[in-house]
């Protein structure tokens, strides 16, 4: 095992550099410029899927609605074939058994938000309490959020030692942190929890819960996989990373993939350290495979809708 | 918490390698190429005087793109006559608001065909399609817009003077931005009531020729825009003349010194946008990561072909080795070659001779005693390119650090006060630019204060707009272009 | 109205103009629009105040996006307001004729406010250049002031159907401002159709509210509205200026006038009357001052 104490923290951690936001959006745009085609843009949509947490995440998930989900990640599209499947299911703790069940003998993962998700308003005892429930079940990581109320009153020592005892309570499970940017405020406050996070513990960072708008965007992902990039100079551990909502085209996928393959670099284009949040982004990419398959712009009529 | 690791056994990052960009190519069928141009003299294509015509190349293909007329001194006569004359028959006498308007006409006609002179512009001159068609093609269309907007404002940018026009104004554009350059020049020019004879650079006429047409399209009287192809010669003959009234050159120092002198005993209106070699300094509070984009942009953005490049980078000494190889990764992802694949981030070097100089000053800087470093990029086999390239542990003392390169060869400094780099970045004859990092405002305008430069950019670089003066101080030239300022030199009271 | 002899022609419905829609007046009602002989030629709407509450809260939520946008951007946006204006130009005279005037003069009209939008486009990005100062305060700041736009404007627009409703029109739009329109009653045709062209020059939606109606009636709840910046009165009547003035001072409006009788003069445009709906901003910043500062350079 990699850690044996719980981190401690410093309020060192806190410190970074300043963030520009005109130049980080400059940058961000220049990514989209990059124009991929061919080759590159199936490998791009293929690997767009392999990294895909396909997550529903609303009160009246069922055991029904569950089932049917796992069923299409591992058959997004079967009269393709080939295909891979998506990287995990992410779901309420009560559904993880389920999931686990219908996932059986699979690769796919089962995440499981925890930890009061979405505004993370409870105290910690039930957060601890939440994410060892989801672990029970079964749940392979666990999305937790931070408590952005205590953040933004910089109560900083309290977020990060929440953190650090709900990694404690993942266990083997990989737990990636939501720092729900959209509420945050500005990027130099997306910086500062991404380094308190990833100083806490957290084996990935994720933007958002998908419930608040903004939600994932592109600067608040590259500073994001900045601030991933500064953790690797300076002790060479790698985190994850995961943009989650509103990132729903084939086409903003790619934007993405362009930014983190010319921020981070191809050890981290693999679904182990990187991944989408999303409900509806894998059918636009079978759209697009289908497009670049058949030639012709294809109808939403002919991919499953689950 | 983490177990540290030793740095060095720190496994670089991998960029670019695993997913390489499939080709994008725009298409290069959409701009129309004439076999040969004429001279574009009192509204109509003509043949030079003396018959010559001269072949323009690709550079990223050495392969020849056009034939161009080399105009000669009958030809700069022809030119300057119809100049005079649309201006005392027409231009002059029209109202400034209908003025104005032909101005407008240009800019939207401009707008339309935007795409075919993006394609020109990089078949002619080796610069990326993204930076001809998202930076160089717009920011014309802009300035054109822009400035006739003043035709009919002119009373309000001079209180209690009557500004007039000059007459007619000779210009001379340089390779780097061709139709950028010309409407910097054409706009103000037209809007203030001058007429023009334009004389584009010697590699890259097409685009300058192309808006000669599009001012034909727009219907402007004849010889209120002349345009002459040519080479030295010609340029030489253009500002020797007795007939015009105005000098507006962007090229190289020695050659607007030579400008100077040729025009000293005459009543010719100056102005000169010439050479730099420009500060751009960071600070350690800065924002590094937008700081590190901002030097590859400074010194890499169109080769390097920048009169204003940050061609000398001044790091704090505190971060510099994070900050170096921060700027190391991010090389490793600029994608060098053909100039018209969308991906490409730094396409071909303007000419053979250029290319020529660059590698001098490589060899200069690795003579010197600076440590070379250059990204991993392969180069296309035909045509004139170059790695993009850096030398860090240069001193200021070197020719590297004096001399402008032009081309896309960055010299590291390191500092340790405020001080000492304000002293280092204003060491230089020239004083075109310079660009300060830092996340502490009052030090900016401190910054700004001290530096002895006609454009400072902070937390940004290389920033360009139709409302905002640009030129130098020192032997950068004087004069302004862009914005109120941008009026004065066309004007007489 | 006109009858044709081989087909029945369709005739215009000529609604209101509010958050880029063309709703009919809430309260149903209309007025006649008369020619020069007192013959009835449309129905008009007659707004409601209502209808001038929904025209001001939709001012209200256009103004952050369009007073944020490029100054460069709404210069184009003004321009392309003169092409679509300068291809439907027929339409205007004939419009102008039905009201009384002659051809000549609908000619003049329509081409000068053609001209004006493009002259208003002009100074889009260039009137801060002019106004805007440098301020060289004698302690170690940085000092400057720039403009602003006030924020929503009621306009009560001129006589001049055409031209002057333009001309009132462009200064505002050009500084950043959103405007709420209340056409002259006696010839609203032309500002509807007006609309029209704002609607299809990509002017956004709420940026232009125009309202047909009586100014008696609705002067008052417009002039009182807490959520309007300024008022900008073009007419000569000292007494309802002076109403104006009174009913503004709820929330401080400001009161412009601008009494020009004849819209076509130089006079009637100049980036004053932009400045005039413009609040000036000043901003101090340390210029850090570190030792040895003076003998450096």
């Amino acid at each position: 095992m990699k850690k044996l104490l719980p981190a401690v923290y410093n309020p060192l951690l806190l410190a970074g550099p300043a963030i520009d936001q005109t130049g980080v959006e400059e940058r961000t745009t220049r990514f989209t410029k990059r124009s991929i085609k061919a080759a590159s843009k199936m490998q791009g949509l293929l690997l767009t899927l392999r990294m895909i947490d396909l997550t529903t995440l609303e009160g009246k998930d069922s055991v029904g609605k569950v089932e049917q989900l796992c069923y299409k990640a591992l058959h997004l599209h079967d009269i393709f074939e080939g295909l891979p499947t998506v990287a995990a299911i992410c779901v309420y703790p009560s559904h993880v058994h389920t999931a686990k069940k219908a996932l059986l003998g699979s690769s796919v993962k089962v995440a499981s938000v925890a930890t009061a998700f979405p505004s993370g308003q409870s105290n910690l005892p039930i957060k601890l309490e939440e994410t060892r429930f989801a672990v029970e079940e079964g749940a392979d990581e666990i999305d937790m959020v931070i408590s952005r109320g205590k953040f933004l009153a910089g109560e900083y020592a309290y977020v990060f030692d929440e953190i650090a005892a709900i990694k404690t309570a993942c266990g083997a499970a990989r737990l990636k942190v939501i720092l729900e940017t959209g509420e945050l405020g500005s990027l130099d406050e997306v910086r500062k929890a991404s380094q308190l996070a990833i100083a806490a513990g957290a084996d990935f960072i994720k933007t958002s819960t998908g419930k608040i708008q903004p939600a994932a965007t592109l600067p608040v992902t590259l500073v994001m996989l900045e601030t991933i990039r500064d953790h690797y100079y300076k002790t060479g551990t790698m985190v994850g990373m995961k943009p989650a909502g509103g990132i729903s085209t084939s086409k903003l996928a790619l934007h993405y993939l362009v930014m983190l393959n010319e921020t981070l670099g191809a050890d981290w284009m693999d679904p182990h350290w990187f991944r989408f949040g999303a409900s509806s982004l894998a059918n636009n990419v079978l759209m697009q495979i289908a497009k670049e398959k058949e030639g012709c712009y294809q109808s939403a009529n002919y991919f499953s809708v689950d | 918490m983490a177990t540290k690791k030793n740095k060095s056994s720190i496994r670089p990052l991998r960029l670019g390698s695993e997913w390489p960009y499939a080709p994008a190519p725009e298409s290069a069928a959409i701009a129309r190429i004439n076999e040969q141009y004429e001279l574009f003299i009192d509204g109509k294509w003509q043949k030079p005087a003396e018959g010559t015509y001269f072949d323009s190349i690709n550079p990223a293909t050495e392969k020849k793109l056009y034939r161009a007329s080399l105009a000669t001194e009958k030809d700069v006569d022809k030119a300057v006559a119809a100049a005079r004359k649309a201006s005392d028959k027409y231009w002059k006498k029209m109202s400034p608001a209908e003025r104005g308007k032909y101005i407008f006409r240009i800019a939207r006609l401009m707008q339309e065909q935007a795409r075919e002179l993006s394609v020109m512009e990089t078949l002619d001159g080796g610069k990326p399609i993204r930076e001809s068609r998202d930076f160089d093609i717009p920011m014309a269309c802009n300035h054109f817009f822009y400035y006739a907007g003043w035709a009919d404002k002119l009373e309000y940018a001079f209180t209690n003077r009557t500004p007039k026009p000059i007459g007619v104004a000779a210009q001379i554009t340089p390779w780097n931005f061709p139709l950028l350059m010309a409407a910097w020049k054409i706009a103000p020019a037209l809007a203030t009531g001058n007429t023009v004879v334009l004389k584009p650079a010697e590699t890259t006429s097409l685009t300058t020729l192309k808006l000669a047409s599009i001012i034909q399209e727009a219907d402007l009287p004849p010889g209120v825009v002349n345009i002459i192809t040519g080479a030295g010669i010609t340029g030489a003959a253009l500002v020797r003349h007795p007939g015009i009234n105005k000098i507006a050159f962007t090229g190289s120092t020695a050659v607007g010194k030579l400008i100077q002198q040729e025009t000293a005993a005459s009543n010719k209106k100056l102005t000169l946008e010439l050479g730099g070699k420009a500060a751009n300094i960071i600070f350690s509070d800065a924002p590094i990561d937008q700081a590190v984009e901002g030097v590859v942009n400074g010194i890499f953005f169109n080769q390097g072909h920048v009169c204003c490049a940050g061609s000398r980078l001044y790091v704090q000494e505190s971060i510099a080795p994070l900050f170096i190889q921060k700027l190391k990764d991010r090389m490793a992802t600029l994608l060098v070659g053909d100039p018209m694949d969308k991906n490409t981030d730094i396409g071909a070097i303007n000419s053979a001779e250029q290319l020529e100089k660059i590698n001098y000053y490589i060899r200069l800087g690795k003579k010197e005693g600076s440590l070379h470093y250059e990204s991993a990029a392969s180069l296309p086999k035909k045509g004139y390119f170059c790695q993009p390239t850096l030398f860090t542990k240069v001193a200021q003392s070197s020719r590297l650090a004096q001399e402008e390169i032009f081309g896309p060869v960055l010299a590291i400094l390191t500092f340790r006060t405020e001080d000492e780099v304000i002293e280092k970045a204003n060491n230089t004859p020239y004083g075109l630019s310079a660009g300060v990092w830092t996340d502490k405002g009052s030090r900016i305008f401190n910054m700004s204060k001290r530096l002895k430069a006609g454009v400072i950019w902070a937390n940004s670089y290389n920033l360009f707009d139709p409302t905002s003066p640009f030129g130098g101080y020192k032997e950068s030239g004087y004069g302004r272009e862009g914005g109120l300022h941008g009026l004065l030199p066309y004007v007489s009271f | 109205m006109k009858k044709s002899t081989n087909r029945i022609s369709v005739l215009k419905t000529y609604k209101l103009y509010i958050g880029g829609q063309f709703p009919r007046t809430e309260s149903g009602r209309s007025f006649a629009a008369l020619d020069a002989k007192g013959n009835k030629i449309a129905n008009l709407c007659l707004a409601s105040r209502k209808d001038s509450r929904e025209a001001i809260v939709a001012a209200r939520a256009a103004l952050g996006g369009w007073s944020q946008r490029a100054a460069s951007n709404r210069g184009q946006i003004l321009y392309r307001i003169a092409e679509m204006l300068e291809a439907r130009k027929d339409q205007f005279i004939a419009e102008l004729q039905l009201q009384g005037l002659s051809r000549s003069a609908a000619l003049l009209e329509t081409n000068g406010a053609i001209d004006r939008w493009i002259y208003y486009a002009g100074w889009c990005d260039k009137f801060q250049a002019l106004f805007s100062t440098v301020n060289p305060v004698a302690s170690s700041h940085y000092n400057f002031s720039v403009c602003e736009p006030m924020g929503v404007v009621a306009i009560f627009a001129p006589a001049s159907p055409l031209l002057g409703l333009v001309s009132v029109l462009a200064p505002c739009l050009a500084g950043g401002n959103t405007a709420v329109v209340l056409a002259d009653e006696t010839k609203s045709l032309c500002s509807i159709s007006l609309a029209e062209v704002l609607n299809s020059s990509d002017v956004p939606g709420g940026v232009v509210n125009i309202l047909t109606g009586s100014k008696t009636e609705l002067l008052p709840w417009i002039a009182e509205h807490r959520d309007v910046n300024a008022l900008a009165y073009t007419q000569r009547d000292h007494t309802t200026l002076s109403s104006l003035k009174t009913k503004a001072t709820g929330n401080l409006k400001r009161v412009i006038h601008w009494p020009f009788t004849d819209w076509s003069v130089n006079k009637a445009q100049s980036p004053h009357l932009i400045m005039d709906l413009q609040e000036i901003k000043t901003t101090w910043h340390p210029i850090q001052q570190i030792a040895g500062s003076g003998a450096s350079y």
